[in-house]
């Protein structure tokens, strides 16, 4: 298949719609497609090969931040000829919501259109009824895709429609192999935590509780943070004497987290809440390190009730402490628990999600061809009883947008 | 004795009418500083509904249109004029009226050429009336530090005066991109 994919944000900006769009390609590319992608860039900006430029975007103020976005005559007619060079089966635009290239994309094609929206947005339909371009531009998208339970939510209500849920995935060889860093984990056992520190959500303060008192009895024992937030403040939550064995390296590379998934024996997520989980167990995961989470719903389906993971009571200290004593331990229940992960993550991986988009695609391009036994196969996609199971093939949902 | 008696008096009803005259300036002050504020919420109201009848005016591409109609409509949402979400409307505006070649794009397209006139000329006359505003509140919180209307509390219950800021430099671009920094320019 020819797909042509709409990224909405600059390119070489982090962010979480790039990186998915970027494993999405890259994944589809993998799977034999062709794949070209559109995105903001400037223009001595390195790019991928299957990334083709749509020129400077614009720092505007939108949804109460600064969001840099490509709008505007100059960039629709980018996006025409892109499209119309392009030749392609579908389109593939992300975030159509935004004032930016997707929107613009939709406005000026025709053909099958599958949109995937990342995140919840607050602008009401009644205001998009307001305005009839936009209106015209996002009447023309057939197939909808929601990364997380939230985001179909929103879509369901602004847009009106419904959407089937594809996750976001990982992409597993990205983090199956890396080095420790030098000197991980050591002899006294390590214990790790990936996410931003001043998130109270993502339950750092709990992991710190917990490592006060496992570090009593275990004078080796080290903790490794890794992500934003302010250091000090951590440190002023662990007894003195402990906080050389406290080692924050704020916010990483891409494959320097690969790199601390293997540096610990034990990968906590002690998250109190939120309804998802995040992506970053499904790298820890892939990466293969022994995992003790929060008994959260999103936390115990992904880590198949506890098979590929423990899991103990959310937000209780006592309880991780002794989870994680317990595998600290055992070197022999790390080792199948890090099998198991490893087995576990397989379906979140970005080749088998991008499959699932894929056959979005192909109903798509059936129905907009009204091949008769094909179109209404591809109509079911999309409908209730369908939409009410998530993902096509039973994949269980959760792995939802967190960047 | 008498004299003394009819100095005293003489003085206390100079102090009390300047006292009284000091009252009344600052509380035509205070008016003035109100009716002011009035002036520009008014003007800012016009410039955001401008906004969102260019928005939806269907010449603008959709993506320009939304950041126009998103910016416009959380100015309104809060129900009084809000700094940020002024602001944050002008720097949308400023983006979108500044792109190279934009007045050629929308000329003589539909109502365009009316409402991009009508829409300079609302955002010249919120620069006018912040000016206006925050010249009197500067002069309204000068005459309350003053020793005698502190002393004898001449404001009585008037609520402090605040200044309006926000950025108002809508640039608007003369065609081949170059703009000014004038938060107007005519022709």
């Amino acid at each position: 298949m020819r797909v042509g994919i709409v990224c909405p944000y600059t390119w070489d900006v982090p962010g979480g719609v790039q990186q998915h769009i970027r494993d999405l390609a890259e994944a589809l590319i993998g799977l034999g497609h062709e794949v070209s992608v559109i995105s903001p860039a400037d223009d001595d900006t390195p790019l991928p090969d299957y990334v083709v430029p749509a020129g400077r975007a614009v720092p505007v103020p939108y949804n109460g931040s600064v969001a840099r976005l490509a709008f505007g005559f100059l960039s629709a007619s980018r996006v025409r000829r892109w499209v119309k060079d392009g030749g392609f089966d579908v389109l593939h635009v992300h975030e159509p919501a935004a004032p930016s290239l997707s929107l613009l994309a939709c406005w000026v094609a025709d053909g099958p259109i599958v949109a995937t929206v990342h995140t919840a947005t607050p602008r009401s339909r009644v205001m998009h009824a307001a305005y009839p371009a936009l209106q015209t531009a996002l009447e023309k998208i057939t197939g909808r895709i929601a990364v997380s339970e939230a985001a179909r939510t929103t879509l369901v209500e602004h847009m009106g429609g419904d959407a089937v849920l594809i996750p976001n995935g990982v992409t597993v060889s990205r983090y199956e192999k890396a080095s420790p860093l030098p000197g991980w984990p050591g002899e006294g056992g390590a214990l790790g935590f990936l996410g931003r520190m001043d998130e109270p959500r993502k339950g750092l303060d709990v992991l710190l509780r917990a490592f006060t008192e496992l570090a009593a009895e275990r004078p080796g024992l080290r903790l490794l943070i890794a992500g934003p937030g302010d250091v000090a403040d951590v440190l002023a939550k662990v007894p003195e004497p402990l906080r050389p064995r406290v080692i924050l390296l704020g916010q990483v590379t891409e494959e320097d987290k690969a790199r601390v998934y293997h540096s610990v024996d034990v990968f906590c997520a002690p998250n109190t809440g939120g309804e998802s989980f995040g992506i970053v167990l499904a790298e820890a995961m892939a990466a293969g390190a022994p995992i003790v989470a929060s008994d959260l719903d999103a936390f115990r389906q992904v880590l198949r009730g506890g098979r590929a993971g423990e899991l103990f009571e959310t937000g209780d200290p006592a309880a991780l402490t002794a989870a994680a004593a317990r595998l600290l331990d055992d070197p022999a229940r790390r080792a199948s628990l890090s099998a198991a992960a490893a087995e576990a993550v397989r379906v979140y991986d970005w080749p088998v999600v991008a499959r699932d988009v894929v056959k979005v695609y192909e109903a798509v391009v059936a129905a907009a061809s009204g091949s008769a036994g094909e179109g209404r196969h591809a109509v079911g996609v999309f409908s209730p009883s369908q939409r009410s199971r998530g993902v096509p093939g039973g994949r269980p949902p959760g792995l939802a947008e967190f960047r | 004795m008498l004299i003394d008696v009819i100095l005293i008096a003489v003085a206390a009803v100079l102090v009390g009418v300047y006292v009284s005259w000091r009252a009344g300036r600052l509380d035509r002050l205070h008016k003035r500083t109100e009716t002011a504020r009035a002036a520009l919420d008014a003007a800012l109201v016009r410039r955001s509904s401008v906004a969102q009848e260019l928005a939806a005016c269907g010449v603008l591409d959709p993506a320009t249109s939304l950041l126009l109609a998103g910016a416009a409509h959380d100015a309104r949402a809060a129900g009084h004029p809000d700094e940020l979400a002024e602001s944050d409307l002008t720097r949308a505006l400023r983006a979108v009226l500044s792109q190279p070649g934009f007045r050629a794009s929308v000329a003589s397209r539909g109502s365009a050429d009316e409402l991009l006139a009508e829409l300079e000329e609302a955002a010249h006359q919120v620069f006018l009336a912040r000016k206006f505003y925050n010249d009197l509140v500067a002069a309204t919180l000068a005459a309350r530090r003053r020793w005698l209307v502190r002393l004898l509390g001449l404001a009585g219950g008037a609520a402090l005066p605040s200044f309006f800021e926000m950025d108002d430099s809508v640039v608007v671009a003369d065609g081949d991109g170059r703009g000014s920094d004038m938060p107007h320019l005519t022709g």
